[in-house]
């Protein structure tokens, strides 16, 4: 029940960070807002997005895909969320908070401010090209500031610092890191450690400077900075972006005099509740037991808490594990509690280095051999996960607790799932125990994803999606459960096995399918998919008469069913590339068949309301006018987009319209799982939208970008950068592979990006696959595409020309009156169903 | 006689010819137009040739069938443009539009009780297809 809006008090959120939005949801779930009207201020222009992820966003990601819920979340909740909009002033005399917009009553206010990223106090650091790296609005300046520069240097060699040299590779930027103590992540590794690291960041072409400590800044001779360190050395540099650690942003609390720590922080209690109860903190402002944490578990922990405690519950933060398994500029680096091992007198080591795989593994054990109470990898993180449940639940280690860190060749013992106790924590980040998995899957859930969903289990981080899937398949197998795979009840395999029979048994058509494979007739899950397989493997005219019974409607007659029975027809328009010639046809039959006409998104026309019995007559015509099929009805490559590119732009560097015509006439007739969408954009400005695209391609100076696995519509996923700097030979190559190994291994209906998002191992298995041939099927996947590129021929040219697959087309088999019930008005000068 | 059907039919008054089994599509529908004493119809005409696979034991006793070609849901004139196949057995034809699936036998939507299809008596007389419109 709700309560009225008046009675409701008021929340204000002030910061929608990572933390700041996990504490929305949290009261989303728990249906605070019967309680409250929320209100919650983010500075930034951008809603709540993924900082852990950040360097992803010059990797092809953009503020959309990073955003940590849908746009409407908020609002469909009764949640205000003002952006844009910083808090000035906490107002606690007259209990408001201020911004520069206005003053908002509060009931409670949750403090989610966050950090700012600490600057040194070095003469010179607030010139130009000076940046931090913390807000997308940073990483904007940076790349900015990085077109016109060929130098970067990160000052700090932390974790952040490492994420920020990352992104100025990612930028093309001669890179080096300076950092003040002896060693790189001297919070998370030790001398050994540190200089394994080093060497391997090294090798990746980025210089690391230790033991450096920068006096000033001024200006260069050959670039724009030059930094001068304690020994007078110089190191010369574009840009300089900080990144040495972080500080709470607790001005409003200090102005507001609440208790603050030391050192900054607003101190907060095991309820997160500050010094005036009115008041909470989480996240990296607040100060618990003089300790800020500064990683996103700990904070969702804190938000978890807070939400409690608003809603009158007893759940308290209780500190947080401090334990991190990082992937830094592609370097596995992980750390679990002690990991220095200074923490626990008569703490005993092992340790493991082995210099030629640059791997560094340390166990910190009780003086007894029982129990792990740190451990510390660089190199390789295989091990993390069982280490991490060693400690975190203080399992007893084994006899030879060295075993657990020797290569494992050697036949390490691996902790099974099963080995697992219930407490155990699976997904820190939403504190997921296998008990409450378990709990799940007795409540029903089959499979992975539901557990994901239902528990939000690997949805934080994602660093305990590999162990996550071992405990659902141990747990699901215990139960006795096995997936039923099956694509209906015709058939007990999976499409992915139909398809292998198929092309194994060299079958040709759904009769004999079904008749070896199968029972029943079929039904119109298994028909069209069979139908699907059938062509991507053999590309046999799909009206022929052992395929026509199988297809949806849409590809029976070659065109698209609109809701009254008429059907829309869209001839191929390549690249989007129409002669006026063409156009004039397209409008002639158009206006010979009164039929509604609409540029689509794929830069074609639409031609709709055509009734079935016109349509071989409507397609002789554009036949005779030289169009062809395009398509638009089938799970099947639909259109290339391209802008103008460099033939008629400016801006353009390579002929996108060349190459949308050469892949669109390649690709054209590929039946698919799902229908496929291509752009290519003749230069980075993007205007064909390529990454939006299954398939897009976009120019570069030396070349073309691929992009994979990108989508639009229902639930838009940004497509992912594949390969760089390809010839057009090249390009075609990999695109023929990938396409043909998605038609090989995707699930029915599946879109590229949801089985991208499915397939185990992700980009960087597809890139093993498709780009360095680890199944060794390339040469096969190629002479695949082959095969249905030397088989196309336009279907609606093959039909006309065959009475026997006219007579489809016959309004009734016995009369031949068009369907008098389908009934048309005029709307804005043409035709629609009334 | 190629039928499967249990009774030949009579040929009286109400038994009309529609079409030939040319004109048929195996496995797949055609629509037709008929006159009847309550006005015209609109119908779905079915052909399952029996065959290996045919499902015998769950009613599957026919090779034609003749339901309404108008759907319900949508008010257009399309079910004969629908994949048919089976459903635990019993022949079923899903809707084009919006997949709903229709019992060929009875014409029953299986996903809304509420919702049914007419059906007519229609079979084989040698090459012609015949119907019962009543």
């Amino acid at each position: 029940m709700n309560t009225p809006h008046s009675e409701k008090h008021h929340l204000i959120i002030i910061g929608n960070g990572m933390v700041g939005h996990h504490l929305v949801e949290q009261l989303i779930e728990r249906g605070a807002t019967d309680r409250y009207c929320i209100t919650v201020f983010g500075e930034e222009r951008h809603r709540a997005y993924d900082r852990v992820h950040l360097s992803e966003y010059f990797s092809g990601r953009d503020a959309q895909s990073l955003a940590m819920c849908d746009a409407d979340l908020y609002a469909e909740n009764g949640i205000e969320l003002r952006l844009n909009e910083a808090v000035t002033a906490l107002d606690r005399d007259a209990g408001e908070v201020v911004t520069e917009a206005g003053r908002y009553a509060y009931d409670r206010v949750v403090l989610a401010t966050g950090s700012y990223p600490f600057v040194p106090p070095i003469p010179g650091n607030d010139r130009d090209n000076c940046l931090v790296y913390r807000t997308l609005d940073d990483l904007d300046a940076i790349r900015a500031a990085a077109e016109t520069a060929t130098t970067g240097v990160v000052v700090g060699g932390g974790l952040l610092g490492l994420e920020a040299a990352n992104a100025l590779r990612g930028l093309d930027l001669d890179t080096a890191v300076v950092e003040f103590a002896p060693r790189l992540m001297p919070m998370q590794v030790d001398a050994e450690g540190g200089e394994l690291l080093r060497e391997k960041i090294e090798a990746l072409g980025v210089q690391v400077l230790t033991g450096r400590a920068t006096q000033h800044i001024e200006d260069g001779e050959a670039s724009f900075h030059r930094m001068v360190f304690q020994d007078d050395k110089v190191l010369e540099t574009d840009l300089i972006v900080f990144s040495a650690g972080i500080r709470p942003r607790d001005e409003l609390a200090r102005d507001a005099a609440l208790e603050m720590g030391e050192r900054g922080g607003v101190v907060i209690d095991d309820r997160c509740l500050t010094s005036d109860p009115a008041i909470l903190a989480i996240g990296e402002v607040a100060l618990w037991n003089n300790s800020i944490f500064g990683l996103v578990a700990p904070g969702y922990q804190m938000a978890k808490a807070a939400a409690d405690t608003l809603l009158g519950g007893e759940l308290t933060f209780a500190g947080a594990d401090m334990s991190t398994k990082l992937k830094l500029l592609g370097v596995d680096v992980g750390a679990i509690g002690d990991a220095h091992g200074n923490q626990n007198p008569g703490a005993r080591l092992f340790r493991y280095l082995d210099e030629i795989k640059q791997e560094y593994r340390k166990l910190v054990v009780s003086s007894d051999g029982r129990k792990l109470l740190g451990a510390m990898l660089v190199g390789d993180n295989a091990t993390y996960d069982t280490l991490m449940q060693y400690y975190s639940n203080g399992l007893e280690l084994p006899e030879d607790p060295a075993a657990l860190i020797l290569p494992a060749t050697e036949g390490a013992p691996t902790l099974g799932a099963d080995a697992l106790p219930e407490g155990a924590t699976i997904c820190s980040c939403h504190n997921v125990t296998k008990g409450s998995i378990c709990a799940t899957l007795d409540a029903g859930a089959t499979d992975l994803g539901a557990v994901k969903a239902e528990t939000k289990a690997s949805t934080g981080c994602g660093g305990c999606a590999a162990l996550l899937k071992s405990v659902v398949d141990h747990e699901l197998e215990a139960r006795g459960v096995e997936v039923d795979q099956s694509i209906c009840e015709h058939f007990a395999h999976t499409r992915q096995e139909l398809y292998d029979i198929v092309r194994v048994e060299g079958i040709k058509t759904f009769g004999e399918l079904i008749g070896k494979h199968g029972q029943g007739l079929g039904c119109d899950i298994c028909k069209p998919a069979a139908a699907s397989i059938l062509a991507s493997c053999f590309n046999e005219p799909i009206t022929d008469a052992a395929h026509i019974p199988l297809q949806d409607t849409n590809d029976t007659f070659m065109a698209n069913m609109q809701k009254n029975g008429t059907y829309s027809v869209v001839p191929r328009v390549a690249g989007g590339e129409i002669t006026p010639d063409k156009l004039v046809v397209l409008g002639q039959v158009a206006q010979k068949y009164d039929l509604y006409t609409k540029i689509t998104g794929g830069q074609r026309i639409d031609l709709f309301g055509a009734r079935l019995e016109d349509l071989p007559d409507i397609w002789g015509e554009l036949i005779a006018a030289g169009f062809e099929t395009g398509h638009a009805y089938g799970k099947s490559v639909r259109t290339v987009k391209s802008c103008v590119g460099s033939t008629w732009c400016r801006y353009g560097v390579q002929d996108s319209v060349g190459m949308a015509i050469r892949l669109e006439h390649r690709y054209k007739g590929l039946r698919s799982p799902h229908k496929l969408k291509f752009a290519v954009s003749g230069c980075t400005r993007e205007c064909a939208e390529a990454q939006s695209k299954d398939v897009g391609v976009i120019a570069t100076e030396h070349g073309w970008n691929l992009y994979v696995c990108g989508n639009g519509g229902m639930r838009p996923r940004h497509a992912e950068l594949f390969a760089t700097d390809l010839d057009d030979e090249q390009l075609i190559k990999i695109i023929d592979r990938f396409l043909m190994f998605y038609v090989r291994t995707a699930d029915r209906l599946q879109r590229t990006s949801v089985w991208r998002e499915n397939l185990e191992g992700g980009l960087d298995y597809l890139k093993e696959v498709v780009l360095e041939d680890s199944l060794g099927i390339n040469e096969e996947l190629e002479a695949q595409m082959q095969t249905v590129i030397d088989n196309y021929a336009c279907e609606w040219a093959d039909a006309i020309q065959d009475p026997e697959k006219l007579k489809r087309f016959r309004s009734f088999v016995n009369d031949a009156r068009p369907d008098p019930d389908i009934i048309v008005t005029e709307e804005r000068g043409q035709l629609r169903p009334a | 006689m190629t039928t499967a059907t249990a009774e030949a039919p009579t040929m009286t008054q109400t038994w009309q010819t529609l079409c030939n089994k040319a004109d048929l599509v195996p496995f797949s529908g055609v629509a037709a137009w008929i006159e009847t004493s309550e006005g015209p119809v609109q119908m779905a005409l079915f052909y399952l040739p029996c065959g290996p696979n045919t499902p015998a034991e769950a009613g599957h006793a026919t090779e034609l069938y003749a339901v309404d070609h108008r759907d319900p849901f949508s008010g257009a004139n399309v079910i004969a443009r629908g994949i048919v196949g089976d459903i635990q057995g019993e022949p079923v034809v899903a809707s084009p539009l919006h997949k709903q699936h229709f019992r060929l036998t009875d014409g029953q939507c299986l996903e809304d009780d509420a919702v049914k299809l007419r059906t007519w008596p229609v079979c084989f007389d040698g090459d012609r297809v015949v119907i019962d419109v009543r």
